[in-house]
């Protein structure tokens, strides 16, 4: 039998290529597509209901088919989205010639590179992305890249470079132009700024470059002297960063003066289905996107009375010591408003931490159910006034739930009204937490000296056997969770210059007992600080304090009533050069520190 | 030549009221609603007809009577407009009636304020009137919050 299926399979094969060879591919009407998608859609909820019957009726056959038919629903809910998806490569076929084309018109010379062609993203999306980003590579050619000659003058070739990048990164799609002109002129912009009363001067000073790049979005701004039929119109920017957000991303410029610009689009992949969290508020479901959510915070009954603290009336929580602004969704949404309303039967406060446009606030929620992926349905025209909203969704249940617009709500709760510098604020917060109460940690440095740096700026401490000492040049390195770790010892820092090279060299001492290590990390580089013993971890408020005695040290101050000195961790590091940076360990050991 | 056309009939605080027909997709009894915070007044929430999100409308707070009594429920008028189906709440469903266009006559100019616009005029029927509702009105000025007031 099994013979004969094998010389029938062999005679049919030749007949049979040439015609799939036709049968690739065919082309479909998108509203068919977006029916389908419906449909699965219903077959879904249909499936979770059939779901739900199976398991109160004790019928084997039943649940094998319900449970059958719960792969068979996903799967084809899979398949269904992947016919939606395109790759990018599909708008920026065109950009070649864009290039081109603007490039002649004003007498450049411009090369366009593309990675990431085949990255792909649903088709709705590719179509709302298409416009603004045929802006941006205008915009880079017309405006960042500059004449040939000043090129060469500038040292570059005479070619400007335009890259286009597109990937994936959690849960989104990256799309970045860059170019090597120019760059963003930070004082033209802010001068800019200032004339058109966007800014004042104090806000002004008060910026950094990267908040004022960030500027050039702004509606009715342009820094172009002269207007060409490209750009320079002043329409544009603030165009292109209302129709990425429209579709739930952001855009970002970062720019080096005289090496070149990038922008960065972030898109979500699909807006047909998103993962979302649902909440409970008023009695009605509401789905929070993922994209904005940072974290979830349950207070207890007895931690709300002193964790939800009020700056002249407004909630704010204090999150790992910094303020956090506090929305109470049913107060916004203008459900009933009932003091208690926020809070559970038990008294616990659920705080969604979400981030819009850069800035965090805790939304107040009634209850937190459970994430799900979402069908987002777009709101109908009546309803788009309503900026709090994004979208609606049907629930397992076969009920609506609406689906918060993290921004719309943002705004509207002015959490991000004005363009409240968020510099200020950090100052602020740093300067509040300096009147606090600090954690130290405190150890003998060298000649038993009492030494302490902020808890904070530690990621472990750690005790190693000499014999794991090794040495690298003059440096005392060691193995450490697969990567080596660089140790300054602070008896060469803090040694006179004459003794410090005899110091620099000496390896350690084979009789030596275990030398105690406190792993720290700073700007992203982890490194080890030798001392001597490690004494104590205290809380005080450090308010007394006098200026340094040596280098290495920032201020000497009163901690338990004994005179402390407070080490200045860069000065240190500056001193030691160290100069391998290890961020694997960094990041893990940020992970610890937190 | 006699031009006759069928219109779907309801009733809103008493008042006859008529859609044409061809504009009906269906009529339904009331449904779970999911109501939507901050909307204008006249919306009542979103129903899910079968997988596809409806925005009901409150005809009644539309039409400037008086709220419907707690009590009763409300009937799904489902309208095709230019934006995609809306739903319609009205009281109570009435015949599907086939009405010559001799008997319309224009709202009287006694007819005034916001309702005049959503009200193309009346049938005359026997010893009742029909008011014809103009569905894209009906629809169309929700997207103007109330606070705003309606500047047409």
């Amino acid at each position: 039998m099994a013979k004969q299926e094998d010389t029938l399979g062999a005679q049919q094969a030749p007949e049979s290529r040439p015609r799939e060879a036709v049968a690739e591919t065919i082309r479909v009407g998108v509203n068919v597509l977006d029916k389908l998608m419906t449909l699965v859609g219903e077959l879904v909820l249909a499936r979770n209901q059939l779901l739900q019957i199976s398991n109160t009726v004790e019928d084997p056959g039943l649940q094998a088919v319900s449970q059958r038919m719960n792969l068979i629903a996903t799967e084809l809910q899979g398949e269904v989205m992947k016919t939606r998806m395109q790759p990018i490569g599909n708008i920026w076929s065109q950009f070649p010639r864009t290039v081109r084309d603007v490039a002649l018109g004003c007498g450049k010379e411009v090369g366009i590179e593309m990675e990431g062609k085949e990255t792909e993203l649903d088709k709705t999306i590719i179509e709302a992305i298409k416009d603004p980003l045929t802006h941006l590579v205008r915009n880079s050619v017309d405006h960042g890249i500059e004449l040939p000659d000043d090129r060469l003058k500038a040292g570059k070739d005479q070619a400007g470079r335009l890259i286009l990048r597109a990937f994936h990164e959690g849960g989104q799609v990256n799309i970045e132009i860059t170019d090597d002109g120019a760059g963003l002129n930070g004082d033209r912009i802010r001068k800019k700024a200032l004339e058109r009363g966007v800014i004042n001067a104090e806000q002004a000073a008060r910026m950094t470059e990267h908040e004022i790049f960030n500027l050039i979005f702004l509606p009715g701004f342009s820094t172009a002297e002269k207007v060409t039929n490209v750009s320079g119109r002043g329409v544009g920017m603030d165009v292109v960063k209302t129709n990425v957000e429209k579709i739930g991303g952001t855009v970002d410029v970062q720019s080096t003066r005289g090496r070149g610009t990038t922008v960065r689009v972030k898109i979500p992949l699909t807006l047909a289905i998103i993962p979302a969290l649902v909440v409970t508020c008023g009695g009605d479901r509401y789905a929070i996107p993922q994209v904005s959510l940072l974290e979830l915070v349950r207070l207890e009954a007895d931690e709300v009375g002193k964790g939800i603290e009020l700056v002249h009336g407004a909630p704010v929580y204090r999150l790992r010591g910094r303020l956090l602004p506090l929305v109470y969704l049913n107060r916004e949404l203008k459900l009933a408003v009932d003091e208690n309303a926020a809070t559970e039967s038990d008294g616990a406060v659920n705080i969604v931490v979400l981030r819009a446009d850069e800035r965090q606030f805790g939304l107040v929620v009634d209850q937190i159910n459970d994430t799900e992926e979402i069908v987002v349905k777009p709101l109908r025209k009546q309803l788009k006034t309503v900026k709090t909203f994004a979208g609606s969704s049907i629930m397992g249940d076969g009920k609506v739930a609406l689906i918060l617009d993290v921004l719309g709500l943002a705004q509207r709760a002015s959490v991000i009204a004005e363009t409240r510098d968020r510099a200020l604020t950090e100052k602020a917060v740093e300067a509040a937490a300096r009147e606090e109460k600090q954690t130290f940690l405190l150890f003998a440095g060298p000649g038993d000296s009492r030494m302490a740096i902020p808890l904070n700026t530690l990621a472990r401490l750690e005790e190693f056997p000499v014999a794991q000492i090794e040495m690298s040049g003059s440096q005392w390195v060691t193995q450490y969770r697969g990567q080596i770790l660089p140790l300054v010892r602070l008896n060469v820092v803090l040694e006179e210059r004459r003794n410090k090279l005899r110091a620099l060299q000496a390896p350690p001492s084979p009789d030596s007992g275990p030398i105690q290590v406190l792993v720290l990390n700073h700007d992203g580089r982890c490194f080890g600080l030798v001392v001597e013993r490690i004494l104590d971890i205290v809380e005080d408020r450090a308010d007394v304090r006098s200026s340094a005695t040596r280098a290495a040290v920032l201020y000497s101050v009163v901690i338990g009533e004994r005179v402390t000195e407070m080490l200045d961790i860069p000065a240190i590091l500056r001193s030691a050069d160290v100069s391998a940076s290890l961020p694997g360990v960094a990041t893990r050991s940020a992970e610890v520190a937190n | 030549m006699d031009q006759t056309s069928q219109f779907c009939t309801f009733y809103l605080d008493k008042l006859l009221f008529g859609v044409e027909l061809k504009a009906v997709q269906e009529v339904i009894r009331s449904l779970d609603m999911t109501r939507v915070p901050l909307a204008p007044a006249v919306v009542s929430g979103l129903i899910n007809l079968r997988g596809q999100i409806v925005t009901a409308v409150d005809l009644r707070k539309r039409l400037e009577l008086k709220p419907r009594p707690a009590d009763t429920l409300a009937m799904n008028v489902v309208v095709r407009s230019e934006d995609g189906a809306v739903s319609l709440l009205v009281d109570e469903i009435g015949d599907v009636v086939e009405v010559e266009e001799t008997t319309f006559e224009p709202p009287p100019e006694t007819l005034r304020g916001t309702v005049r616009a959503m009200i193309l005029g009346v049938h005359k029927l026997n010893g009742r009137l029909m008011h014809v509702l103009d569905i894209e009105k009906a629809c169309q000025m929700i997207d103007v919050p109330e606070t705003i007031g309606v500047g047409r």
